[in-house]
């Protein structure tokens, strides 16, 4: 499924130009500001493309390592739990300024993200969000009924759960980190990476038994 | 700048509109929860949002919340939480989860 993100360089998949709405205020202010700091020589277009390129080429394959290191290596989890981004860092993985908070879901525990105020998502670790975590349904939903919500989802959280909530109002940015799933005991990092799927990490699901037809989609 | 609260601390977010960008939630305005942890000191976006240099600098944290606190007619476990980051200046200390209010439950 591929995205259609509503900024630049991003009206060429076929299907979608003709249906593309007038644009918006804040589209016509983005273009108005790019097009004067490129006229200006402070941005070069070509320079304007590589940064959409480099951030349309993050996936969640790169959080997947993350939770394949954690679950294989309590050492490296009680780091990330501690300190994100100092820990994504030592599997090379640059987030910049962000600060990053992993939750860790446990069986008595389950977390999921929103950002209700906008759409405030870890792209350094899962790329670009999907359409329905930006979609207000989700986030002013998940809020307030998020047992529904997931149970939408496919997601059934049982009553002895606690679930958690952790709605992204600032600077920080979050990750879960799912429950390693059973029959998992002698898979190595790749193969447990292969499991962990974006919605995984966004608390919408969890990760499926790899016996299981899900996880064989999700590989 | 030294943060006020602590772990563990209740706190009640204040329940006032200004206008203008701010980043505490309108369903969490009045309500009363409790300091999960201190996020450090980040630039206020209440000037960020105009241009301006967003300091000094305002502690930020998480704050957790009981979410049968939060909503009149939660129907999950009273266990169940929602955890908001919210600025030091959005924030007095004390208080405890409360009825919800008229607003809420004309909804």
């Amino acid at each position: 499924m591929s995205e259609h993100p509503n900024h630049p360089g991003h009206r060429d998949h076929p299907g979608t130009a003709a249906d593309a709405p007038p644009p918006g205020e804040y589209e016509i202010l983005e273009i108005a500001i790019r097009e004067l700091l490129v006229e200006k020589g402070i941005l070069a277009n070509d320079e304007v493309r590589a940064a959409i390129e480099a951030m349309d080429a993050r996936s969640p394959a790169e959080g997947g390592r993350v939770v394949a290191r954690a679950w294989n290596d309590p050492d490296y989890k009680a780091r990330l739990l501690v300190d994100g981004g100092g820990a994504v860092a030592e599997l090379g993985i640059d987030i910049g300024p962000t600060r990053l908070v992993v939750v860790e879901n446990t069986p008595e525990v389950h977390n999921v993200i929103v950002c209700t105020l906008c759409s405030c998502y870890p792209r350094w670790l899962l790329g670009l969000p999907p359409d329905w975590y930006k979609s207000k349904p989700y986030r002013s939903r998940v809020v307030r009924e998020p047992r529904a919500v997931l149970a939408e989802f496919g997601t059934e959280i049982a009553p002895e759960v606690t679930l958690r909530v952790h709605d992204s109002t600032a600077d920080m940015r979050y990750l879960v980190l799912p429950l390693r799933p059973s029959g998992t005991d002698g898979l190595g990092e790749d193969d447990l990476a292969a499991l962990v799927t974006r919605d995984c990490m966004i608390g919408v699901t969890t990760v499926k038994p790899p016996s299981t037809p899900e996880a064989a989609a999700a590989r | 700048m030294t943060p006020r609260f602590a772990p563990g601390d209740p706190v009640t977010v204040h329940d006032r509109h200004p206008p203008g960008h701010v980043r505490t939630p309108y369903y969490i305005r009045g309500k009363a929860g409790v300091i999960e942890r201190v996020c450090g000191a980040f630039g206020n976006p209440e000037s960020l949002a105009y241009g301006g240099s967003g300091r000094p600098l305002r502690p930020l944290y998480r704050v957790r919340f009981r979410q049968d606190a939060v909503w009149p007619r939660y129907d999950g476990p009273t266990a169940d939480t929602v955890d908001i980051e919210i600025f030091e200046h959005w924030l007095d200390a004390g208080g405890h989860e409360r009825p919800t209010t008229d607003r809420e439950e004309a909804r």
